[in-house]
């Protein structure tokens, strides 16, 4: 049976099953998000959005849409996927499961905890009915698909005048219980009037199982509210990715997305800014070291709907053996988004000749007075860079480490939280391959 | 000083009718409206075309009928019906003209309408020009010349007459039939086009020029355009055009082949100036072109063009840098006003090792108009050290219009250098100001500053075009400043 086929009609059977609570709203929404999925599918590279990423390899699949019971998972498992040297709440879901042994949560100053319990209770039926399923583009049938099955993820509600003490890291495990698994994850982060919080959110597959997991975050930036969102993505290349993040920002407000991809098989970033108010900042960065047959595509969107706001992108490739890159930035200013400024930056090194990049910097304006450009490159290491340093003495390998290192480093470099910078280091000099000779 | 605001100038832009707006009284010899294998069979006896020929033409119809019209252009418009128009429509001819003289009166008002006149052009500019007045060439001048140095320049009618091996060879070799919609269309009906050849080592002694005009209400044009520059030579192609004010829409979909054999040059330099509908957005032409040039080794084809007309434009012209060192260019300026739309841009296939291209492209939108650039960088696995460098500028004029940029860029090649850079902007106040205490009008300096903006493209155009495209931005922009 055809991937679509199965979900649609195993879509009864979900809503039957589901020991949460029917709640009116959320059936309506589902019902209506299970006729936009029927009827669009999933896309294909005939579609625009998607020329360059193709679903096939994905959708042959026979994924179990519900997998079993949690397999144990302990700390032991997971704990090298955590960032452990830093206080933090953590949200870990196991093939889609909370499990509240791993996992810190909390009510007292702001609320971070799952899903599905904000959907079972009354208290929080308001934000559930003000915020769920607001801003997902309803064009995007994966989207869609996700918010049929609505169910289980995080759920951080962040009240006025709240600075989040520590971080929120939100990771999402796959054990390889059953062969081949669907997961469909949905956060829920609103974030309210002069607050502040970073969040960490991450999928790691445990196994050498195939999991696809499409994933989508919707997050509400209020008046004057500082968001800093990370993305962490190097699972196994069994793995693939379909991440969807709606954002949609109040006046004053700064949010920012960095996207680390090191690693899977299908990875495809949708990242929509959309602004609701004046002087908002939103600052997209991103960074892809890629090999073996890996393939990122991050695609962006930034829609500027009022006067005076800002958009800072700026997203760095590196690609190795036969790995493909995508770039698709889309900014659109508005006709009444006068004064803005939005600046779009692609910058790529392709090491070896199978490798591929498509990068599309698109610019849609409908105003005048506003200060647009894109820029992208795509180019190699400066040869005499590379003598130089050779000719100190520093191995070629190491040097062109180091300044593959420094290319990506402008994206390092706007993490605020030390220990994830260290991380992210780490993971770099790992993928490169090479030691830095140096602490990072 | 005089008091020349903002709003007069927008008030005079706005009444300022379409000069080139005339409607020229031949008697035409006109086809009845609809398309079908009989009309396409017609036009081709019309043109006692061989067999060969009728054959090619009925087997593009049989590929255009399978093809449906491409939706992906970033413009909006009501879609010609392609059994509403006539396809084929020629002045009435006395025979064979030898001198202007024979030429019709009427006629040759026309150019002189235009500025064109061509017994001027013929003694000042030393420009050879295929004149089309709908579909059919009535006057070739300096074929004498051209002939001493073996070039061949005539219509393609007359080439698939008399050099028929070159026309087989070369003709859809670069724009298939099957290419697109429009490719296909063109390739069934094509009335008339120029055909060019310049043998092995030719430098063209002097720029080749055609006028392609719109004249009967109506009916589309449907012009094949093929050149052939054949190792060694050089050739410098103008094409410019102006069409008269007309209510209904009319559909153009022309189609220019480019082949530039082993260290051959062409530069292909293209002004536009269609009627782009008045200030409604009603009536203009549609314009859907296809044009695409080969390089083979260290050749180089330079496109260049200024598009001010026309109420919807789609166009890219492309570059297929097959051979090794060989060079792509493109320098665009592209203006709508309105209820303008322009698609337009360009694709460089890098094949090719050493393979060089440029894209400079500057779009200014005003009124309710709408500009996009839409262009491709693909650099194949095979083309080693490849180098491109894009910059696409807008600028936009008053809040209404809209600018957009679609660059797509495809590298497969780790050698490849790429640099793509866009900016949008609008007309600075400071520099108004400033052009304004010199005692430069408004409407003056904005012009000022837009030929400045367009400086890097207008200088590759060939001097007779320079002076009559600077013109034409003064006469299509809408100041609407700030």
């Amino acid at each position: 049976m055809e991937l679509k086929e199965k979900l649609v009609s195993s879509f009864l059977a979900f809503e039957n099953k589901g020991n949460i609570d029917l709640d009116s709203t959320v059936h309506a929404i589902r019902l209506n998000a299970i006729h936009n999925f029927e009827t669009a599918g999933f896309p294909t590279k005939k579609d625009e959005e998607w020329k360059y990423t193709s679903l096939n390899p994905l959708l042959k699949n026979d994924y179990s849409l519900f997998p079993n019971a949690e397999k144990s998972v302990g700390f032991k498992n997971v704990e090298a996927y955590l960032i452990n040297d830093i206080e933090s709440y953590t949200l870990i879901f196991v093939d889609g499961v909370f499990n509240s042994f791993l996992s810190e949560t909390t009510h007292e100053d702001c609320d971070v905890c799952v899903l599905s319990s904000a959907l079972a209770r009354p208290k929080y039926k308001m934000v559930v009915d003000n915020y769920l399923n607001k801003i997902a583009n309803k064009n995007n049938s994966l989207a869609e698909l996700n918010t049929a099955f609505v169910k289980e993820g995080a759920f951080i509600n962040i009240p006025k005048n709240t600075i989040v003490s520590k971080p929120i890291q939100i990771i999402n495990f796959s054990t390889g219980s059953e062969k081949e698994v669907l997961l469909q994850p949905r956060n829920l982060v609103v974030v309210g009037e002069n607050s502040h919080v970073q969040i960490i959110e991450r999928h790691q597959n445990l196994s050498k199982n195939t999991t696809l997991t499409n994933s989508v975050t919707e997050i509400f930036v209020h008046k004057r509210a500082i968001v800093d969102y990370y993305k962490i993505q190097n699972d196994t290349n069994e793995s693939s990715l379909i991440d969807s993040t709606f954002i949609s920002q109040k006046q004053q407000s700064v949010a920012t997305v960095n996207t680390f991809s090191f690693g899977g098989k299908i990875t495809r970033n949708n990242l929509e800014f959309y602004h609701e108010g004046e002087n908002i900042t939103s600052n997209l960065n991103g960074i892809s070291i890629l090999n073996e047959k890996q393939h990122v595509d991050n695609h962006t969107l930034v829609d500027h709907k009022s006067p005076n706001c800002e958009s800072h992108e700026l997203y760095k490739g590196i690609y190795a053996d036969k790995s493909v890159g995508v770039f698709n930035g889309k900014v659109i200013v508005r006709q009444a988004a006068q004064k803005t400024n939005a600046f779009q930056q692609n910058n790529s090194i392709l090491i070896d000749d199978g490798a591929t990049i498509n990068s599309k910097p698109q610019l849609e304006i409908f105003a005048d007075d506003v200060k647009c450009s894109h820029g992208c490159t795509i180019g190699q290491l400066d040869e005499s860079a590379l003598f130089y340093m050779q000719s100190r003495g520093i191995p070629v390998k190491e040097a062109k480490a180091l300044l593959l290192y420094a290319f990506g480093n402008d994206v390092v470099e706007k993490i605020k939280i030390p220990q994830l910078k260290s991380l992210i280091s780490k993971l770099i000099a790992k993928k490169l391959n090479v030691q830095l000779g140096f602490e990072l | 000083m005089g008091k020349f605001t903002e709003d007069d100038l927008k008030k005079e832009l706005e009444t300022k009718e379409y000069e080139y707006g005339f409607y020229t009284d031949i008697e035409s010899d006109k086809f009845p409206i609809g398309l079908n294998e009989d009309v396409v069979i017609a036009i081709s006896k019309k043109k006692n075309e061989p067999a060969w020929m009728t054959e090619w033409r009925l087997d593009a119809f049989r590929i255009w009928k399978e093809m449906t019209e491409p939706e992906w252009a970033n413009v909006r418009y009501e879609k010609p019906s392609f059994q509403d128009i006539s396809y084929y429509s020629a002045p009435i001819q006395k025979p064979k003209l030898n001198s202007l003289d024979e030429v019709d009166p009427e006629l040759l008002k026309t150019f002189e309408k235009l500025g064109i006149s061509i017994g001027e052009q013929k003694r000042l500019s030393n420009v050879a020009m295929d004149i089309v007045i709908d579909s059919v060439s009535v006057a070739t001048t300096f074929k004498k010349t051209l002939n001493e140095r073996g070039i061949i320049f005539c219509p393609i009618s007359e080439a698939i007459q008399e050099h028929p091996e070159l026309v087989k060879k070369y003709l859809g070799s670069i724009v298939p039939k099957t290419d697109n919609f429009y490719a296909a269309l063109n390739s069934a009906v094509f009335s008339d086009g120029s055909f060019c050849y310049i043998p092995k080592g030719v430098t063209c002694p002097m720029e080749l020029s055609t006028y392609f005009r719109i004249n009967e209400g109506g009916t589309g044009q449907f012009e094949r355009t093929l050149l052939i520059a054949d190792e060694g030579s050089y050739v410098s192609y103008l094409e410019g055009c102006t069409a008269p004010a007309r209510d209904e829409n009319q559909l153009h979909a022309a189609v220019v082949e480019l082949i530039a054999l082993d260290d051959a040059e062409i530069k292909y330099s293209t002004v536009q100036n269609w009627f782009p509908g008045d200030k409604e957005g009603k009536g203009g032409v549609y314009n859907f072109v296809t044009k695409r040039g080969l390089c083979e080794k260290n050749a180089k084809i330079s496109w260049t063009q200024v598009e001010t007309g026309s109420a919807i434009t789609w166009k890219y012209p492309s570059c297929i840098l097959k051979g090794d060192n060989s060079v792509g260019e493109f320098y665009s300026i592209a203006v709508t006003n309105n209820f303008q739309q322009a698609d337009t841009g360009t694709k460089m296939i890098h094949l090719g090792n050493n393979t060089k291209s440029t894209i400079i492209s500057k779009g200014i939108s005003a009124g309710h108009s709408h500009n996009s650039y839409r262009g491709l960088v693909q650099i194949s696995p095979r083309a080693n050290n490849a180098r491109n460098f894009s910059q696409c500028d807008s600028l936009l004029m008053g809040d209404k219009c809209g600018a957009h940029t679609f660059p797509y860029i495809e590298v497969k090649n780790k050698s490849a250098q790429i640099e793509h850079e866009a900016t949008t902007s609008k007309i600075g106040e400071d520099q108004l100001f400033y052009c304004n205490q010199r005692g430069i009008n408004t409407e003056k300096a904005i012009a000022l500053i837009v030929n400045g903006f367009g400086k890097e493209v207008l200088n590759k155009l060939p001097m007779e075009f320079a002076v009559e495209a600077q013109k034409l931005l003064e006469i299509s922009l809408e100041g609407s400043v700030g």
